[in-house]
């Protein structure tokens, strides 16, 4: 469904990706997980169409389909989700009145009706209670004042809501505490399904402890380097990455 | 990049608010109607002229002329941060009527006049059918319509054109006009005062609280034509109303100049919350053409009284206002919550005045700016705590967003205190529009400008909160139309 093919991204002139191919099916749940600086946060960014990178050679594939010269709202509605590791903050814009503006847009550009309101509070108490929120959280500004928990719990809590095809997890875990990690774990693991796949980008092999992957990747200087099964991330976070970094030299 | 913009072409349906396509303002229509007008400039003679067409007494004849008196001895201010070409006096029309005055059903009514109300999106008919609020329409200088008058006359409420009241209820005109805003005030209170045409007024008896809000649509709708409106809303003791003001202009490539005077009177334990949109035609993406719209509100409040000021200011060229409140009466209150918009070449600049007198006087102020493309929005705003204003309190926040590195937001802020117990604090934040701010929506589906209307929307919350709601519907709308073009 995503394919990304021997994609090159630079941003100042400075080139971050180096030739990134990676294949995923729906179904699949993939980890990304690599040092400081090895590009995965620009990685995600440059799937979601962040204006600020230069492609510069290499192809992102939605359905068969170049994605390349799409606006991030465009692939927002065909069905990409990006988890923020650092969600921003909109005052005075409440939870609800955010979920429900995106989920209708999507649904609009989907040419689908809009969701009413009564319906939507419906759906947003079911996937509340799923992640075990507060239903105050529905009324208060989007991140503003949230603990580090609460945000990542907030963006787990949209990604449930408008139900993606290719969900995006950048470093959601780092933040959280163990009790918040194993929720926002349960709540990704409910939403996994054949109908849609996953990456996970994380510096630790804990989370994948609760939301098991399928394949991991090692991403180093732009490239993915290894491969493998869960079994790869055990084994880095036995040994680090240094391994890693000397069988590229 | 404020350019990406067309021609906007107006269909008949009713929908044009909803329209988000282009950005160049969307109410540049005129309508023909055929107008009764004076010749341009101005003088002793066109005064009388212009009080003879109305079939005024003589008393208002003589404020008239006195008003001119004072307005010839004065000078156009020029202290506020704003710059534009002083208009001509001599060549505006201070007169202009559409010939057929009033009428007691819809169907007397010119068909393009109904059609400039269906344009606006706010047909007579859907009105009056769902909304309950009954509409007072100034066309040019004349009121052409008046609704749901028997409803509020049951009530005792007077709510009629400002020409009919000179006639019908000279006693309540004769004493209160001016006392708020006296003819000397200023430069535009003077001429005004001197020329004004037509506007509304309003009474609220002793202990009423009137049940709809009263609301009145303006429309500058004659080439040439300055708009002189006069507004005098007296609320009796223990009454309590709501008004609503709305406007759009027809787009001309010439200066318009406007410059009304609304007078507020709240009486004891009385409140009077007083809500403007204005969106008066604000110049095209290159600074050509707009209003100027130089403005005198304030408002008088007697003990325990509340006066209200809610504006969203997203039109004109040049802005010159502030509504301001007398807070006279112990333990009387007076708030102001603003929304100015800026964008292209307009200048605003706007604000307010709390003059606490009373001891226990309070007063808020949430003044939301908002610059984008070249444009220039000042705050200016006085807080002054009379010596008998004892324990008076007052809060000021003022808040600055900028879209883009080309636009200007200030602030001005002006405090005295004369009053040992009096307490005042300001708050004043500055910020930009983050380009991560609106990634992240955009990730969430919704386009740039949706983005941006909805980090807008946010922002000025705490004054949207204030307008009565389909206003505050209306307003969000107006926010995002001002604001398109203004990314890319």
């Amino acid at each position: 469904m995503l394919e990304i093919v021997n994609l090159h991204a630079s941003i100042d002139n400075k080139v971050i990706l180096n030739g990134i191919n990676l294949k995923i099916n729906l179904g699949e749940v993939h980890a990304i997980m690599g040092p400081n600086g090895s590009g995965k946060s620009t990685l995600s960014n440059v799937i979601a169409g962040h204006d600020g990178y230069d492609i510069i050679s290499g192809d992102i594939l939605f359905d068969g389909d170049s994605v390349l010269d799409f606006p991030p709202e465009k692939r927002a509605h065909l069905g990409l989700f990006l988890s923020f590791q650092y969600p921003v903050e909109i005052p005075g814009i409440t939870v609800s009145n955010f979920i429900r503006t995106a989920l209708n847009e999507i649904r609009k550009a989907k040419g689908e009706e809009s969701l009413g309101a009564s319906p939507m509070l419906k759906l947003m108490r079911e996937k509340m209670k799923v992640l075990e929120m507060d239903k105050g959280f529905l009324s208060r500004s989007l991140n503003e004042g949230f603990s580090g928990g609460e945000k990542k719990r907030n963006e787990i809590f949209q990604m449930a809501m408008l139900e993606p095809k290719m969900a995006i997890l950048d470093e959601t875990d780092s933040g959280l505490d163990i009790d918040a990690l194993r929720v926002v774990a349960n709540g990704v693991n409910a939403l996994r399904s054949d109908r849609n796949a996953f990456i996970v980008i994380t510096h630790y092999q804990r989370l994948l402890d609760y939301i098991i992957p399928d394949f991991v990747h090692v991403l180093f200087n732009g490239k993915i380097v290894k491969s493998g099964g869960k079994e790869l991330a055990i084994e880095l976070e036995k040994r680090g990455y240094d391994w890693i970094k000397k069988e590229q030299k | 990049m404020w350019l990406r913009r067309k021609l906007f072409i107006v269909s008949d349906n009713d929908k044009i608010i909803d329209e988000v396509t282009s950005s160049d303002y969307k109410y540049g229509f005129s309508t023909e109607i055929d107008s009764d007008t004076i010749d341009p400039g101005l003088s002793e003679d066109v005064i009388r002229q212009i009080s003879l067409k109305k079939d005024e007494p003589q008393w208002m004849t003589d404020w008239r002329l006195d008003a001119y008196k004072v307005w010839k001895e004065m000078d156009e201010p020029d202290w506020a941060n704003v710059s534009y070409s002083k208009p001509d006096f001599q060549n505006i029309s201070y007169y202009s009527a559409v010939k057929k005055k009033q009428y007691d059903s819809l169907d007397e009514v010119d068909p393009e006049l109904l059609k400039t109300f269906e344009k606006l999106g706010i047909s007579l008919d859907e009105q009056k059918r769902l909304s309950g609020v009954a509409m007072d329409i100034v066309v040019d200088s004349v009121s052409v319509a008046t609704t749901f008058k028997k409803t509020l006359k049951e009530k005792g409420i007077i709510f009629c054109s400002m020409s009919e009241a000179i006639k019908e209820h000279p006693e309540l005109v004769k004493k209160h006009l001016g006392t708020v805003i006296p003819k000397s005030d200023n430069y535009y209170a003077a001429l005004n005062s001197a020329v004004f045409t037509d506007g509304s007024f309003c009474y609220i008896p002793n202990g009423v609280r009137c049940p709809m809000e009263l609301s009145t649509y303006f429309r500058i709708n004659e080439a040439g034509t300055g708009q002189f409106e006069r507004t005098l809303l007296i609320a009796d003791k223990g009454s309590y109303v709501s008004y609503l003001e709305g406007c759009t202009a027809p787009q001309r490539d010439e200066n318009q100049l406007h410059a009304a005077v609304v007078e507020l009177i709240a009486m004891d334990d009385s409140e009077i919350k007083y809500s403007t949109v204005q969106n008066w035609f604000p110049g095209d993406s290159n600074g050509k053409g707009g209003v100027f719209n130089f403005v005198t509100k304030r408002g008088i409040c007697e003990t325990q009284a509340k006066i209200s000021w809610t504006q969203v200011e997203t039109g004109s060229a040049v802005t010159w206002k502030y509504p301001s409140c007398i807070l006279k009466g112990d333990n009387s209150i007076g708030e102001f919550y603003s929304v100015a918009l800026t964008n292209n070449f307009q200048q605003a600049d706007t604000g307010t005045k709390m003059l606490h007198l009373g001891s226990n006087t309070k007063s808020t102020i949430i003044s939301k700016g908002i610059s984008a493309g070249r444009s220039h929005n000042s705050y200016r705003g006085l807080v002054r705590m009379g010596p008998r204003a004892k324990n008076a309190r007052n809060f000021s926040q003022c808040d600055s967003l900028l879209m883009g590195d080309k636009c200007g937001a200030h602030t001005f802020p002006y405090i005295e205190v004369k009053n040992s117990t009096a307490k005042t604090e300001h708050e004043a934040t500055t910020s930009k529009i983050g380009e991560d701010q609106i990634f992240y929506c955009q990730q969430r589906g919704l386009n740039p400008e949706a983005a941006i209307a909805l980090i807008v929307n946010g922002y000025c919350k705490d004054v949207l909160n204030q307008l009565p709601m389909e206003f505050a519907v209306e307003a969000q709308k107006l926010l995002a139309i001002s604001l398109e073009g203004s990314v890319g």
